[in-house]
């Protein structure tokens, strides 16, 4: 055992939080590769749902635009069930499989793994989104008018934080509730495509109810980049543009920072209670 | 720190709330009782009991996983509950039959990703595992979807996660339960090797195997019901019962009643009754040889024919019998009824 006792000391501080955002995000992205079969059922599956909104606008001979809100909501659909399946409910499974013991026993720090959780997940879905918009673009020929590839990419990452940032608050949350999780996060999934406006321009909902959508972070981030993306978006959008971007910037640290105090409250309430590594309990 | 003990504990205690207890039942239970232990660092530790007795609380609160309800744990001088930051990058723990990793990685992906969570560079990681698995015999299935990986071989996995870190001080709660007498051998060889390598390693194993901590352990402490009994090496626990008079006998099927019959007879102290199939298994501990003759003359009266008779030295399941009063197993069943409120 030579190479136990020759190594420099181990990272410690903001070094040892990246290589644990790292090495969580890991799984996710490699796991696509491994089981191909998932990117056929996240992909085909959703775009299903999407053409039959498409054939129907057509059918009501509705602005061809609409064809493209729905294709983006389409792409977006496959961000959200990645949040509510693989990141809310995936602490309340990693308590079931053990790994949450040896996440807490292990001296990294439980938001990097929520993180590498995030940005796996992320980028993974990134692949499943673009699938679904190429093939959409492709065969219903929408045509785009970018205003601002700088807000669009602004828009989209802010909208990914908020809405990653989210998916954190929730995945403490579910702890709490523990065998529910499965349960809340199906309960959660049609509400928020239906008040998000997926298929449809939120502004439809009237002001009132667009605003309490908002509290979404999907809900102004797709307004926005369909503000950003077609010839008619401004004029079916809900808000301005950099007022959305302002939104979702609060909306992003609100979530993320709330994420942080729900997970030291629930390690807290864990360790004295003696729940969070009981599978048992 | 490297004069304070591996580990120590002082008046070490934690109750549990009942969740939905019913009125009338009881609202909570202890698992730890005013347990006191030292161990120093380089000693390989063994905490014997019956499943239910305390040992795997003791160890996630050695682990901060786990908050105790009276007392102080300190591990590697660090105060397990004060200071968790520092004990954690100085610890590691394997459990039996523990799941953790993901399937879809390989055995060597997920070593590595478990290497990151401690801050060691890929490079070092790489070459811990490969090291690691040489010895394991886990080698060849460093590139296996661990979802591929028998029972005995993803155990082999788990110790070399708990083991690629280097810990001052690891956890090893059952690690080699539910493994083939092979896979078992192998990672006690392993872990006897590695505290050779370096005398400051300490290692804290639980287990119910009493051949088990008597090969590998240093030092024992017997536990149950939470309290700790005895705490000292294998064979000075053994040389408590060496006046006494141990026997193994194999009978005929033993009728109803029989049992305690015989432990009411002069000279007989204990009385362990394992039934098998077709006959039955006694576990005699004599105050001396001479009580022998008690005992099979009491057999004879209740129509029992002895196959098989065997005087042998004593072993850590008799300490336990002694200081217990009943078998593991039968402190087991008596735990689990207990827990039913039966």
């Amino acid at each position: 055992m030579s190479t136990l006792l020759t190594t420099r000391p181990p990272d410690r501080g903001w070094r040892l939080f990246v290589r644990t955002i790292v090495a969580r995000a890991y799984p996710r992205l490699i796991g696509q590769q491994r089981e191909k079969v998932w990117i056929f059922f996240e992909t085909f599956l959703p775009f299903l749902a999407t053409v039959g909104y498409i054939y129907v606008y057509r059918a009501i001979q509705a602005p061809e635009d609409y064809i493209g809100f729905v294709v983006m909501g389409g792409a977006m659909t496959a961000f959200w069930l990645n949040v509510i399946w693989a990141m809310a409910s995936q602490l309340y499974w990693e308590k079931e499989s053990g790994n949450l013991a040896l996440y807490i026993m292990a001296p990294n720090s439980l938001m990097a793994i929520l993180l590498g959780m995030a940005l796996g997940g992320m980028l993974a879905t990134c692949l499943r989104a673009l699938v679904i918009t190429v093939l959409g673009t492709l065969l219903f020929g929408i045509s785009f008018a970018v205003s601002s590839y700088f807000q669009l990419f602004a828009v989209f990452v802010l909208t990914m934080a908020a809405l990653y940032g989210l998916g954190m608050l929730l995945a403490s949350l579910f702890l709490l509730w523990g065998r529910e999780a499965w349960q809340i996060a199906t309960a959660l999934q049609e509400p928020v495509y239906f008040i998000s406006g997926f298929y449809f321009p939120v502004k439809s909902f009237g002001f009132a109810v667009a605003l309490a959508a908002s509290v979404l972070p999907l809900t102004l981030g797709m307004d926005a980049m369909r503000q950003l993306v077609f010839a008619s978006g401004p004029s079916l959008g809900f808000l301005s543009v950099e007022i959305e971007i302002a939104i979702l910037s609060m909306l992003a640290v609100v979530f993320i920072a709330a994420a942080k105090f729900w997970l030291d409250f629930m390690e807290r309430k864990a360790i004295e209670e003696g729940t969070l590594t009981d599978r048992r309990r | 720190m490297s004069d304070q003990p591996a580990i120590k504990t002082e008046n070490l205690g934690r109750i549990y709330k009942i969740r939905g207890a019913k009125r009338g039942e009881a609202r909570q239970r202890v698992a730890l009782a005013d347990v006191n232990l030292e161990v120093p660092r380089g000693e390989l530790f063994g905490l014997l009991g019956p499943n239910g007795a305390g040992k795997t609380t003791l160890i996630k609160i050695l682990t901060t996983l786990l908050a105790p309800s009276t007392g102080r744990a300190f591990v590697a001088g660090y105060d397990v509950a004060r200071q968790p930051q520092e004990v954690r990058p100085r610890i590691n723990m394997v459990s039996g039959g523990e799941s953790s990793g993901y399937g879809l990685l390989t055995v060597r992906e997920n070593l590595w990703m478990f290497g990151q969570f401690y801050g060691l560079d890929t490079k070092t990681t790489y070459a811990r595992i490969d090291e690691l698995l040489q010895i394991v015999g886990l080698a060849d299935r460093a590139r296996t979807k661990t979802s591929d990986l028998s029972t005995g071989l993803r155990q082999k996995m788990n110790i070399v996660r708990g083991f690629l870190t280097d810990p001052e001080v690891i956890f090893l709660d059952e690690p080699t339960l539910g493994l083939d007498v092979g896979a078992s051998r192998d990672i006690r060889h392993f872990v006897r090797r590695w505290m050779d390598d370096r005398p400051s390693r300490t290692v804290l194993l639980t287990t119910h195997y009493m051949v088990e901590a008597d090969e590998l352990c240093d030092r024992v402490a017997i536990i149950n019901n939470g309290r700790v009994l005895a705490c000292d090496s294998p064979a000075n626990l053994k040389r408590r019962l060496q006046r006494e008079a141990i026997f193994k006998l194999e009978v005929s099927p033993l009728r109803n009643g029989a049992l305690a019959a015989f432990e009411q007879l002069p000279g007989v102290r204990k009385v362990v009754h394992s039934p098998q199939d077709g006959r039955s298994e006694l576990d005699l501990i004599l105050e001396a040889d001479e009580a022998l003759g008690n005992v099979v003359t009491a057999l004879n009266t209740h129509g029992a024919h002895i196959l098989n008779l065997q005087k042998r030295e004593p072993t850590l399941e008799d300490v336990f019998v002694d200081l217990v009063g009943m078998s593991m197993t039968e402190a087991e069943k008596a735990g689990e009824q207990e827990l039913m409120g039966g």
